[in-house]
């Protein structure tokens, strides 16, 4: 089975025999070829029930609760990694939980969609209307997107926040692409953060 | 044939038992079932713990009742706990009546039961009477330990004192202690056993009356904790009982007056009073924490345990919060855990019942835990 190409990005990129927390881990894709290929000591924090019971199917450990609520909960520094995958958009108070990322793990992968990729800024530009994409499937007042972000508000916010970029990935139709004008050109940022 | 494995066995261990309460229980009865064969390796062992009234009858007929296993759709063959893979161990806690050591065993010093002399036991008492069992039966080490309720507290007490003995540990609709709520409902029932005038202290056993009525309250009074106010208000609502109007009296005019009294006097035909008082005071006591310095965390430091917890939403006996307490426990502790909640309308109770989702996680957990 291939993972999504976030989550191959961030898999590529976590050292074997780590710990990884995976918050929003869903079914747990990226959690059980973490363990299969990598020997990860991979956890798992997810919203949905079902996804939830699939995950603990597949022999991984996994809690529900959600990010805003339950990361506060994890003691300092007990994960290698923090994993943040096409979630962060949905928190409600996403600085706080890039704060709670750094708290718990040495190192933090965040992926999100990028809000400024040209498709979307053209859709509002030309259409006048909320863009639905591939990405942002769903329609303004049913997204659980509450805090769109761009990849350039994103590197804005962690410089304020004293955080390092460590590495970045950008994606575009499932493929990588160059870091020049990714806020244009990139439907979809991976970011390698540290304190 | 191997008389220590099969369907209603009983066991006498010599014991002591050295209790809680700094007493000491001597000799230790104990009555169990096993289903399944146990592996050449003895590695394939799955400890069932019950809640409060049940007993050691997990997956097969109740002697008294007649009535089929209290979770035949959790255990049997192809089951969430399949016992075509792995030997399924249920014995009756020590305080209990179904043929384990309780105040109504006879007291070795005087001949006569116990009654009121029978020691006070706690939640890790049983787990240690259980552990001589396993002892008994050449199990050194549980695939997994797996309790509701009662049993999830012992469940979770397990690999706390036996961190050595256990690779898994299933916790259904529990808790690490009894909250002031908890133990007030427990009161009222115990007071109603302790007002009956055949309680007579607990000295009843020859009288030939039993605290029926005093049980049957506590009993009326504990099943209203394992419900759901909506789960009630479905069931019975103002509905009333087999009449068109109400009869101005204290006749059980209401459906849910009728299904309690009828729940009440039927439990007293299967336990014993002072029983459910020990039991009782043994869930109260119950504390993970206090028993580690205060911190929960502490309880599971030295376990390698993989732990799974389930509540339910609309279980007020034991809420979710308590098990998410559990959870974070076992994050600062690091150990490997795995948490739910599930929705249900039936309260507490909906651990007994069956539940495709609580099937999944909880043969999910047991097969792919490696």
């Amino acid at each position: 089975m291939s993972l999504r190409p976030d989550l191959a990005v961030i898999a590529d990129h976590v050292a074997a025999g780590s710990r990884v927390l995976d918050i929003g881990c869903g079914d747990g894709a990226l959690m059980a070829a973490l363990r299969d290929d990598r020997q990860v000591d991979a956890r798992g924090l997810e919203l949905d029930p079902a996804n939830v019971a699939a995950a603990v199917g597949r022999g991984l450990s996994v809690v529900q609760g959600d990010a805003d609520a339950d990361l506060a909960a994890y003691p300092d520094q007990s994960f290698d990694y923090a994993i943040l995958s096409q979630t962060l958009q949905t928190t409600r108070n996403p600085h706080l939980v890039l704060d709670q990322l750094l708290r718990i793990g040495g190192r933090a992968f965040v992926s999100f969609p990028n809000f400024a990729h040209w498709r979307v800024r053209a859709s509002l530009l030309w259409g006048g209307r909320m863009p639905v994409t591939k990405l942002l499937p769903e329609r303004w007042y049913d997204t659980p997107n509450i805090h769109h972000v761009t990849i350039d508000d994103f590197r804005a916010l962690v410089k304020e926040r004293g955080i390092t970029v460590e590495d970045a990935w950008f994606l575009n139709n499932g493929r990588r692409t160059g870091a020049a004008a990714a806020n244009f050109r990139a439907e979809h940022a991976v970011f390698l953060l540290r304190r | 044939m191997d008389n220590r494995f099969g369907l209603d066995r009983r066991v006498t261990l010599a014991g002591p038992l050295a209790l809680d309460s700094g007493a000491a229980l001597a000799p230790v009865e104990i009555a169990y079932e096993t289903y399944g064969t146990l592996a050449e390796n003895g590695g394939n062992a799955i400890l069932i713990c019950h809640a409060l009234t049940m007993d050691q009858y997990v997956a097969s007929r109740h002697p008294v009742t007649g009535k089929p296993g209290w979770w035949l759709q959790m255990v049997g063959p192809g089951k969430p706990i399949d016992t075509d893979r792995h030997l399924v161990v249920c014995a009756n806690v020590i305080g209990s009546c179904m043929g384990s050591s309780g105040p109504a065993s006879i007291d070795p010093a005087t001949g006569e039961p116990y009654g009121m002399a029978f020691p006070v036991i706690t939640i890790r008492d049983m787990v240690r009477a259980q552990a001589m069992l396993l002892d008994h039966l050449g199990i050194g080490r549980l695939k997994a330990v797996v309790g509701g309720s009662m049993g999830g507290m012992q469940a979770l007490s397990w690999p706390a004192t036996f961190p050595d003995r256990v690779e898994a540990a299933v916790v259904i609709a529990s808790t690490a202690r009894h909250s002031a709520q908890n133990i007030a409902f427990h009161e009222v029932g115990r007071q109603a056993i302790m007002a009956d005038p055949n309680w007579r202290d607990g000295d009843y056993y020859g009288s030939g009356s039993a605290p029926a009525a005093g049980l049957a309250v506590a009993r009326m009074a504990a099943h209203i904790t394992y419900l759901s106010e909506a789960g009630l208000t479905e069931k019975f609502g103002r509905k009333l009982q087999a009449r068109d109007a109400k009869t101005f009296g204290f006749d059980a005019d209401f459906q849910v007056e009728s299904y309690l009294r009828h729940q009440g006097l039927a439990f007293t035909d299967r336990f014993d009073a002072n029983a459910y008082l020990y039991i009782t005071r043994a869930m109260d006591y119950f504390d993970l924490a206090e028993e580690h310095g205060g911190m929960l965390a502490n309880a599971f430091r030295e376990t390698r345990a993989r732990f799974c917890l389930i509540s339910f939403d609309t279980d007020w006996l034991y809420p979710t919060r308590e098990s998410r307490a559990v959870v974070q426990a076992l994050h600062a502790a690091g150990a490997r855990a795995s948490f739910v909640e599930l929705s249900s309308p039936f309260g507490h109770d909906a651990f007994l019942l069956d539940s495709p989702e609580m099937n999944r996680v909880i043969h999910g957990f047991l097969r792919n835990g490696g």
